[in-house]
């Protein structure tokens, strides 16, 4: 066996082996998909799926939609080891963790790790993760206090010890939840997803006549590496510093972030950045550290696969107190999405300063969510319908090098935007309106993204409850290169013209319409340069105003549509 | 039906070949023609004529054809159909641009959207609207139809796809609009939303609509005309088109809603699958037919294919789920990976061989075909391995060039590796079936299944030689090679039942059952479908079922529970509960009480019956088979080229044994029985695989 394992052809099935290893995690992801109760795991594939070594270290890990996930898994997996260590690690365990620093940033994500084993040997490990629908407290919204508001803690635990389930925790998973059966629903889907990842890992280790994963794992981490420092390596070396300014809730927030790239290490601090908010929009550095190191991949050698070589390229730290990016326990962080979106945005700011030519202007970021809740507040035999809905929508993307951004895409997260006629089947709301914003997307040689313009009022005549928690409102995507901003996001009443906040819990009244138009994303390049023919082009298909042409890239058309080239002429000089 | 007219003829026509099979009392002939892309219809002639003269009959005793064609795929993947125009709701122009808001690719910044087949400038509105209950909220204001009706004829639109919000529900705003357009333009072709899809998502409803009326005068003027070509060849035939679906219908219902024949070639294949599952009394199984492009995977429990109700069209990226346009129709669930013969190898940046999904098709081909092709495939290492016979590959009508098939293997992807040819080879092999074997699971998985365990059938030019590896890279003991493997989808079609599904939404919590909105419901599909069905029955008896969709409040998955058969009553309700409650027992071993169950989605189909296939054996006794030949090929445990024995199919014959490693080549196709496997030809003719050492056939 020693010398089928040195050969020629075993170089060949490393290759396979990395490839069967990303499909037990595609598996996994697809086994917990097909249970998983909560509606944002079916419309976003909130989850996550991985495969670790002996020692934790992270060989592959499904692609899943929102990228909160990566990072957070693979350090995860080496808290849990330090917990458990591997040594007293037996057959049968399954450990479980909802802990926000430790897990996945907040609550409502549990983290399972189970040891897998060939023949009676610790080979690995396999972790799995996703959103339970409720685990108490105040719930998902912005407004706890600290995280014991926001529900249960559960810090590393043996779910099953040896095979035999701890159904004392099972039991209080359920008792502090207002979905108690959906809960233990989702446990056992992770349970079984781990199981899943363990049985095709013997398989595999089966089939192809090895007893380790060590010299696949030195494959995967080395090849990894060594593309992504290469990529990395392209960068100029230097300190790039740059400051966001977004929203927040009770005070406007800077994001600051100073990257260091020295030859193939890349590292990044958030020193400078705002102190905590009071509310549930901070952001564990776990999870600030997954959607910056998602932005950085997508730049680095992004076909290179999730994995401890290809994450361990990028450093990132925080200063211990005082900074939002990492929040401190027990600070409130039930919406560390919000500000978690707009990483990538933060460090395409610094890498904008080191390679301009490689980076797209700011999106919209920040999904643009519409938890509608209605009928809990009526007067008794008032006839009105008992809802909750939580929809997503979004804004436009960047304009890219080379090409202009993507209208109503959602970017970083991947979630899915909700359709007006399932939304309308259930709960009683009237939708006016659901079209591109023309002129939203920011102007420049490559157009932003369009954001979009959505009116809503309730079906019944009834006052509408909206738990806004949206950002870019007072600050757009920003333009580079020249391109100009893109439209910030309109949050007001229709008729009494009433402009409501990015945060917090607001109230439709009934005869309303709720006129909610999302951001667009920022322009780059100079406007004035874009071909005239595009810019007719827009015109034509009502994404630019002829006045927005005129002003925005000094494009003067014709009655009927065609570029006046005189007029033209005489603005853009 | 008459004695006299009991053939069946049944006519594929793929992208490279067309495939025509006729069944004369029980005799089987087949042939592939060169499909004509300029007139397919005269391949399809050729193909006709041929089969008619090898059978030695005259035409008039051919009574069914049933056609399946790709024509209405590739009209959509290369946008050659209708100028198309869209009509919705006021406010909601964009639709088809918002879509579900999604990058379809996380990663990868540089995406495109999937390009639609209408443009922004040909989507129009029109003043109304209906509510979630089907009730108007504003009526539909007629100047505003014909604002549109002026613009249609400015650009020139040739046909019209009309999708208002809610019209699954309340069509009367889409009818009225048709009617306007067609006393207005009586030359655009419309098509309603409210006929072809009437599901509830209005994305999905739209693209399926705009699918429709993007083909239908193209495939129109196509079936129109091939039915006039075919009673000019003196054929006195009924003809039947197939569906996506898995079953045939007439040529009017084909001529209105071509878009449910965009799949058909393949679910011709999963049929045919079904057939053979049957005949071995093979209860799970993962039907595998990888040809020269691709590689399709469908699951079949019971003798039954697994469905679905959405495909995509028209993908930005091919082989990436989610870059497509959409398109609701009940179809065959298949997937598709681009992994075929023709499928190239290269190395990727992080220095690993990569199979696919870039395709060196038939023109120019794999190296060894030597028409051009300069890089290397799948197929080139397979003749490296020496597993195809340079001498007799596609009927011998050409003979592989086995040199340039090294040459090209060892400096493209040997080299930059420090591997010799045999174990580059060996590499692009091994990945090709572990990106099946994946494949396979990761769909299973999606279904909340798995495939170990299962039997799997193998068709195409290229199913049978990687079989048996991917059987070992799946857990999987069993294999089976029908018969005429390489025409699958032709001989499938001959056994399709003349059938047609309809599905509508009505959204319901079973809290709130509303038996009389159901039952109404299904009185108008049950007339419909039944109608459809009976114009091509010829007389045949009907089965029939109904099915609902549903699921837990909240939960993304839904299960099909068959709805009771008799008047939908309060009791029905209680019923599907039931029903419900124990399938979903038995699939994720625990209910979830206190959460509601809610139905969107409700189904009603009608098919004639068919005949199950006889059943076939695995003799007992079995003898050791002659070999032909020797053939030369790459042994892993060895490492290096060995002798084995090789097979002529057409020789075997019932009860014929062959262990592995061997080959068993026929004129489409050849079977690769690996070590650790034996081959034993059944009572029909199959080759059946299994695992030596599990007793199976000791």
């Amino acid at each position: 066996m020693t010398d089928t394992q040195n050969s020629a052809a075993s170089e060949i099935e490393l290759q396979v082996m990395w490839n069967r290893l990303q499909s037990v995690v595609d598996e996994q992801a697809q086994a917990l998909m097909h249970t998983a109760f909560s509606p944002i795991v079916r419309e976003s594939g909130d989850i996550s799926a991985g495969v670790f070594d002996v020692q934790g270290r992270m060989l592959a890990q499904a692609v899943t939609g929102t990228p909160g996930h990566i990072n957070t898994m693979a350090e995860s997996v080496k808290y849990f080891t330090e917990y458990f260590p591997p040594d007293t690690m037996r057959e049968g365990d399954t450990y479980l963790t909802n802990d926000p620093w430790l897990g996945s940033g907040h609550l409502n994500d549990f983290v399972l790790v189970q040891p897998s084993f060939l023949e009676g040997k610790l080979v690995g490990m396999v972790s799995c993760t996703s959103h339970l629908v409720d685990l108490g407290g105040l719930g998902m919204g912005p407004d706890g206090s600290d995280v014991y508001d926001e529900g249960l803690l559960i810090p590393p635990m043996k779910l099953i010890d040896a095979g035999k389930m701890n159904h004392t925790l099972l039991t209080l998973i359920k008792s502090n939840s207002r979905a108690p059966f959906q809960n233990e629903g989702d446990v056992y889907a992770l349970i079984a997803c781990c199981d899943v990842a363990s049985d095709r890992l013997a398989s595999m280790m089966r089939e192809l006549k090895i007893t380790s994963l060590d010299r696949v794992g030195q494959y995967i981490f080395d090849t990894s590496r060594r593309i992504t420092e290469a990529a990395i390596a392209e960068v100029p070396d230097g300190t790039y510093t740059h400051t966001m300014r977004v929203d927040g809730y009770d005070f406007e927030i800077d994001m600051v972030a100073t990257m260091t790239v020295e030859e193939r290490k890349l590292s990044v601090d958030f020193a400078g950045s705002s102190p905590c908010s009071r509310y549930g929009i901070n952001v564990p550095l776990n999870y600030a550290t997954a959607y910056s190191v998602f932005g950085l991949r997508c730049i680095f050698a992004p076909e290179v696969p999730n994995n401890a070589g290809s994450l361990g390229c990028f450093e990132i730290t925080a200063p211990e107190e005082g900074c939002i990016l990492n929040a401190p326990r027990p600070a409130p962080v039930a919406q560390r999405h919000i500000l978690g979106q707009i990483m990538p945005d933060l460090m395409y700011g610094c890498l904008h300063q080191a390679i301009p030519d490689r980076i797209s202007a700011e999106g919209s970021s920040c999904m643009y969510d519409l938890p509608l809740r209605g009928g809990f507040e009526m007067n008794k035999g008032q006839d009105a319908t008992q809802y909750a809905v939580e929809i997503t929508h979004n804004g436009g993307t960047g304009a890219r090098p080379g090409k202009d951004g993507l209208s109503v895409a959602a970017f970083p997260s991947g979630v899915y935007g909700a359709q007006v006629e399932i939304t309308e089947s259930v709960a009683p709301l009237l939708f006016r309106r659901r079209e591109l914003r023309a002129d939203s997307g920011g102007a420049g040689f490559y157009r932003g993204g369009l954001g979009q313009n959505i009116e809503l009022g309730s079906r019944e005549n009834q006052p509408i409850t909206w738990f806004a928690t949206v950002d870019r409102v007072k600050y757009p995507a920003l333009g580079r290169n020249g391109g100009l901003n893109g439209a910030p996001g309109v949050l007001r009443l229709k008729h009494s013209g009433v402009t409501l906040n990015g945060k917090g819990k607001q109230e439709i009244p009934a005869g309303e319409v709720f006129d909610f138009r999302t951001p667009g994303g920022g322009g780059l390049g100079n406007p004035k340069h874009r071909p005239e023919a595009l810019v007719a082009e827009d015109v034509r298909l009502g994404l630019v105003t002829r006045e927005a042409a005129e002003r925005d890239y000094g494009v003067v058309l014709t009655p009927d549509g065609q570029v006046d080239v005189e007029a033209t002429q005489n603005l853009r000089g | 039906m008459s004695e006299r007219k009991s053939g069946r003829l049944a006519v594929d026509i793929g992208g490279t070949f067309t495939d025509v099979a006729l069944d004369h009392h029980g005799q089987l002939v087949t042939t592939k023609t060169l499909t004509t892309p300029a007139r397919p219809i005269n391949g399809v002639l050729n193909g006709i004529r041929a089969v008619i003269d090898m059978a030695e009959i005259s035409p008039d005793r051919i009574g069914t054809i049933i056609h399946g064609t790709t024509l209405a795929s590739n009209a959509l993947i290369e946008r050659k159909g209708a100028k198309t125009g869209f009509i919705t709701t006021e406010g909601f122009r964009d639709i088809l641009e918002i879509a579900y808001e999604r990058r379809y690719d996380q990663y990868d910044l540089m995406i495109d959207k999937p390009e639609m087949l209408v443009r922004r400038d040909h989507c129009w509105t029109v003043t109304e609207r209906m509510d979630a209950d089907g009730n108007v909220v504003t009526l539909l204001l007629e100047d505003t139809v014909h604002a549109v009706v002026k613009e249609i004829q400015t650009h020139g639109i040739e046909s019209v796809a009309v999708c208002l919000l809610h019209s699954y529900l309340n069509a009367t705003h889409e009818r009225r609009v048709r009617e306007l357009l067609q006393e207005a333009c009586p030359e655009v072709s419309v098509t309603l939303s409210s006929d072809v899809c009437p599901e509830v998502r209005e994305y999905d409803r739209a693209c399926t609509t705009i699918g429709n009326a993007f083909i239908k005068p193209l495939m129109a003027s196509y079936l129109s005309e091939l039915s006039g070509a075919i009673e000019s060849e003196g054929l006195d035939a009924s003809l039947f088109i197939m569906t996506s679906g898995g079953g045939m219908t007439t040529l009017k219902t084909a001529i209105q809603a071509p878009i449910r024949m965009v799949e058909s070639g393949p679910s011709g294949g999963a049929i045919l699958a079904c057939q053979v599952a049957e005949q071995c009394g093979a209860k799970k199984v993962v039907a595998f037919d990888m040809g020269g492009t691709t590689a399709k995977l469908c699951l079949i429990e019971e003798y039954k294919p697994h469905r679905s109700r959405q495909f995509e069209i028209a993908r930005a990226a091919r082989f990436i789920k989610g870059s497509g346009l959409p398109v609701r129709i009940p179809v065959i669930e298949m997937i598709e990976i681009g992994a075929g013969g023709g499928s190239i190898a290269r190395i990727d940046s992080l220095g690993r061989i990569a199979v696919g999904p870039d395709s060196a098709s038939s023109d120019p081909g794999p190296v060894c075909y030597a028409k051009g092709g300069d890089k290397p495939t799948v197929t080139d290492s397979d003749l490296v391995l020496g597993y195809l016979d340079p001498d007799h590959f596609a009927e011998g009508r050409f003979r592989l060039d086995r040199d340039s098939a090294q040459a090209a293997v060892a400096e493209q992807i040997g080299a930059p590796l420090g591997f010799d040819a045999t174990v580059a080879a060996y590499g692009i092999s091994q990945l090709v079936d572990e990106s099946m074997a994946n494949a396979a699971r990761v769909h299973a998985a999606e279904w909340g299944q798995e495939v170990a365990g299962s039997t799997l059938i193998a068709t195409g030019g290229n199913g049978p030689l990687h079989a048996s590896r991917i059987a070992d890279k799946t857990d999987i003991d069993r294999i089976i090679i029908p018969r005429a493997p390489g025409v699958g989808s032709a001989i499938g079609f001959l056994s399709a039942p003349v059938s047609y599904e309809i599905i509508r939404s009505l959204y319901c919590r079973l809290s709130q059952f509303d038996a009389k909105a159901v039952s109404n419901l299904f009185t108008e599909m049950e007339n419909e479908a039944r109608g459809i069905v009976h114009a091509g029955a010829q007389g045949g008896e009907l089965s029939e079922k109904r099915v609902a969709f549903m699921r837990y409040d909240g939960q993304g998955h839904e299960l099909e529970v068959c709805v009771p058969e008799g008047p939908v009553t309060s009791e029905t309700g209680d019923i599907l509960r039931r029903n419900f409650e124990a399938m979903y027992l038995e699939m994720f071993g625990r209910l979830v009480p206190g959460v509601d169950i809610e139905i969107i989605n409700w189904a009603f189909v009608a098919a004639t019956k068919t005949t199950p296939p006889e059943k076939a054996e695995v003799p007992k006794d079995t003898r050791h088979a002659l070999p032909t030949g020797i053939a030369r090929v790459y042994s892993r445990p060895n490492e290096k080229m060995i002798d084995i024995s090789t097979f002529n199919r057409a020789d075997l014959s019932t009860g014929d044994r062959v262990l592995g490693p061997a080959l068993v080549a026929e004129s489409q196709t050849t079977t690769l029985v690996d070590r650790g496997f034996q081959a034993v030809i059944d009572t029909a003719g199959n080759i059946v695989m299994t695992r030596t050492g599990l007793g199976v056939l000791q």
